[in-house]
């Protein structure tokens, strides 16, 4: 089996999880024997030593082209970076990136042999659907997060949208990361449920955790908060309950890693609520950093308003961390020790915040039945599954 | 001769409500009402008025032929005063056909056995009040919650006066023998040993809807056959479920009130087959040997033990807690306080954290009121805390 695979982003250069997500599935697809031709954007930064590693493979080959896209920008952030990479000729907008991506895909199409083609989120259908064409393979849109999860519903982009569309409806199936994620697919976009399948996200276990301790040690309880700045994060709804709980309990530091378009709303908002002393603005974390961030922690709040999958709980229940995690997203269809919440629900949210805190049998039980819960994911069983949605495929051309 | 006998155990808990961090201090109110109400309503239509009128008929029917045994908690009697007064009508109007005899068990369905003997004895005790008063009697056979059961509890039972305890049947304290015989406590002689033959109760109680089973589906006549095979080698069939496995676990279309309708007749048509209540079995036969049995026992799932209430550090220090205030609740001489702390001591309340999900957990999951083990253990916690407050503003 060959596959055609257009990126996005990828370790190191990621902002999120779409990057971790396209990395073990195609770890976990070049373990089951298929060979991965994998397309991806050349950022100017791109390409160190890690990544050659990752990709020291003969199961993989990588074809790049230049571009500075990158999945989470919106068009003003994409001005900005393009200023700053000035000495390249780039496309004056986003949008124009995309379509110049879809243009260099032609010609690797061509050039490639392969048997099936994979894209990841909207910025790479407009490229799948041209290799469609030239190739007469089958396309597999992976749906990661559409523009309602993006947007949180409002003000979605119709341009963004509509190409969302175009590829759902060109591919001949399609990957949603949750049964969430399917059922907005069908809801938003209109898509029959028979075309999508499910394929969760999943997590790496690694046997050999670094049991150092990091960083502020610590009078204080952590809680973790881990993901870009952004409306479909819910960081907003992460700082009204550390002001909640902060009302009841004072030997608590609140942690913010990463950063985004609601950053100076955040900073400015911590401020005004007067527990600026209680919050940790950690900046966007890479790598080793992450990690440390997940020891620190004593529990860890994903807030999200609309959480395709989310892999930082998986992540943070193999530190031992205790999860509490939004009812909108994938991955609380596929863990049972955690606590869940509905991300507008701040007295809850500070209630179970505070009882991890408090209630130390609660948070050994937590840690210890999510450790051995979130051993059972692997990126194998991801590749498997995607497997099996080729071969459904591939039999019909 | 087989002896059928029919222990029917009848409870319903007083289900806690989403109590959070911040009700503590302010609010006092720690049950759910409304849920209560709820299950209660739903539990008496589906299972407690048919069968308990199905029964009435067969004893009536069968001229005294059919007998059954019931042991319903103080908190099941309590909720059907409060919300299902005909229930216990129902149940009184059995009382009467001197078919059915009551057994006794902690008030609260506790399992204070294992943490206070003191709060065992006058909770038993309580229920014992409660036979007399509703039924005008008093029980000689003594069921332990969730019938947990070793030598000790056999010791408690004998020296509170009953003559005999129920026990699980269960293959590590059996071994070869047979749950088909009437045996005695090793360490107290007036105390025999009532087994459940957890493979035909079983049939019943879990298996009866089961497609996948390879006997399914359970007519009356093939169960009947199954009950004749003992004769010639055991005196009792012990046959001890939860009431609510009429209607409620295994549903009427599924035709279990069918099977309960005909069951009676098809096992008196073997001539050596009768029903006996639970007293008339201890006095009619001696016991064949006695068992010693040192560690606990139970009915709850394939280990039998304890894990489904005390299994994980959640469950173990909640319960802890909880007795660990038995010296100042009883102190304070505040009757609402005692009251509500002899409530949170109804096991199910413990059951509901369990973590083990994922053999014979589905049980669990269908039983549990809360969203997760977690949500039930915080709601459990911050009521204790509460109480702490309330104890400290007593002094």
């Amino acid at each position: 089996m060959k596959v055609l695979m257009f990126g996005w982003e990828f370790p190191p250069v990621s902002s999120g999880g779409l990057g971790t997500a396209c990395y073990g599935l195609t770890k976990g697809l070049s373990k089951k024997n298929v060979q991965v031709t994998l397309v991806l954007p050349e950022y100017p930064e791109n390409m160190k030593a890690e990544f050659a590693r990752i990709i020291s493979t003969s199961m993989i080959s990588i074809k790049k082209i230049s571009t500075v896209l990158s999945p989470y920008m919106n068009s003003r952030s994409y001005l900005e970076k393009s200023k700053r990479a000035a000495s390249k000729i780039y496309g004056d907008t986003l949008f124009d990136e995309v379509r110049r991506y879809a243009e260099a895909a032609k010609k690797i199409a061509a050039d490639e042999d392969f048997d099936v083609i994979h894209c990841h989120d909207w910025m790479t259908f407009k490229a799948g659907i041209n290799a469609k064409k030239i190739k007469k393979k089958p396309l597999i849109v992976h749906v990661h997060a559409t523009e309602f999860d993006r947007t949180g519903g409002n003000g979605i982009n119709p341009y963004v949208y509509s190409i969302e569309k175009d590829g759902m409806n060109s591919a001949d199936s399609i990957i949603a990361v949750s049964n969430y994620t399917k059922q907005m697919i069908v809801e938003k976009y209109n898509i029959s449920p028979e075309k999508i399948s499910i394929v969760h996200n999943a997590i790496d276990f690694e046997q050999e955790k670094d049991s150092e301790s990091y960083g502020i040690k610590k009078n204080d309880k952590i809680v973790l908060f881990l993901g870009r700045l952004t409306l479909q994060k819910g960081p907003d709804y992460f700082i009204y309950a550390a002001k909640k709980v902060l009302e009841h309990e004072s030997n608590v530091k609140f942690v913010i890693a990463g950063n985004g378009d609601m950053e100076h709303f955040i900073i400015e908002k911590v401020a005004e609520l007067g527990i600026a002393d209680k919050v940790l603005f950690a900046g966007f974390l890479q790598g080793i950093e992450v990690e440390k961030a997940y020891k620190m922690a004593d529990v860890y709040v994903l807030s999200s308003v609309s959480e395709p999958f989310g892999i930082t709980p998986l992540e943070a229940m193999s530190n031992n961390v205790p999860v509490i995690v939004s009812k909108n997203s994938g991955v609380s269809e596929v863990i049972r020790h955690c606590l869940l919440i509905d991300f507008w629900d701040i007295n809850d949210i500070s209630n179970k915040i505070i009882s991890v805190l408090r209630y130390a049998p609660l948070r050994e039980t937590l840690s210890e039945n999510g450790f051995c819960e979130v051993k059972k994911f692997s990126w194998t069983d991801t590749a498997k599954k995607c497997i099996e949605v080729y071969n459904q495929n591939t039999k019909k051309y | 001769m087989v002896s059928v006998c029919f222990y029917f155990q009848v409870h319903q808990p007083f289900r806690i409500r989403k109590y959070s961090i911040f009700d503590i201090g302010n609010a006092n109110d720690y049950f759910d009402a409304q849920k209560n109400t709820q299950i209660m309503q739903k539990v008496t239509k589906k299972c407690y008025l048919p069968t308990n009128k199905l029964i009435l008929e067969l004893i009536n029917k069968m001229d005294g032929k059919f007998k059954v045994s019931y042991s319903i908690t103080g908190m099941a009697l309590e909720q059907f005063q409060m919300y299902m007064p005909e229930v216990l009508d129902s149940f009184k109007e059995l009382s009467k056909t001197k078919c059915v005899e009551f057994l006794g068990e902690t008030y609260h369905h506790s399992l204070s056995f294992l943490y206070s003997k003191d709060e065992f004895m006058e909770q038993v005790k309580m229920h014992n009040n409660a036979m007399k008063k509703l039924f005008n009697c008093k029980p000689k056979i003594f069921r332990n919650t969730e019938l947990i059961y070793n030598n000790e509890l056999a010791n408690c039972a004998e020296k509170m006066g009953f003559n005999a305890v129920l026990a699980e049947g269960a293959d590590h304290i059996l071994g070869w023998r047979s749950p088909n015989f009437v045996y005695k406590a090793k360490t107290a002689d007036n105390i025999k040993l009532l087994l459940k033959n957890y493979k035909l109760s079983d049939d019943i109680a879990f298996r009866f809807s089961e497609k996948s089973w390879k006997e399914f589906p359970l007519t009356a006549p093939k169960f009947s056959q199954w009950v004749n095979t003992v004769n010639g080698n055991g005196n009792v069939v012990n046959l001890f479920m939860d009431y609510e496995t009429f209607g409620e676990h295994q549903w009427e279309d599924k035709g279990i009130f069918e099977f309960l309708k005909h069951l009676p007749f098809e096992i008196l048509k073997h001539q050596d087959n009768e029903f006996l209540m639970l007293s008339e079995a201890v006095k009619k036969y001696d016991a064949v040997e006695k068992l010693d049995i040192h560690n606990v026992v139970s009915w709850a799932d394939v280990e039998r033990d304890l894990s489904a209430w005390l299994g994980n550090k959640m469950q173990t220090s909640a319960i802890k807690e909880l007795y660990l205030m038995e010296a100042s609740v009883k102190a304070s001489g505040n009757k609402t306080l005692l009251e509500n702390w002899r409530k949170l001591q109804t096991s199910d309340h413990f059951y509901y954290m369990c973590t083990k999900w994922f053999n014979d957990g589905d049980v669990h999951k269908y039983f549990n009121p809360y969203e997760s083990p977690y949500d039930s253990f915080i709601a459990f916690m911050n009521i204790i805390h509460d109480m702490k407050l309330k104890l400290k503003n007593e002094l």
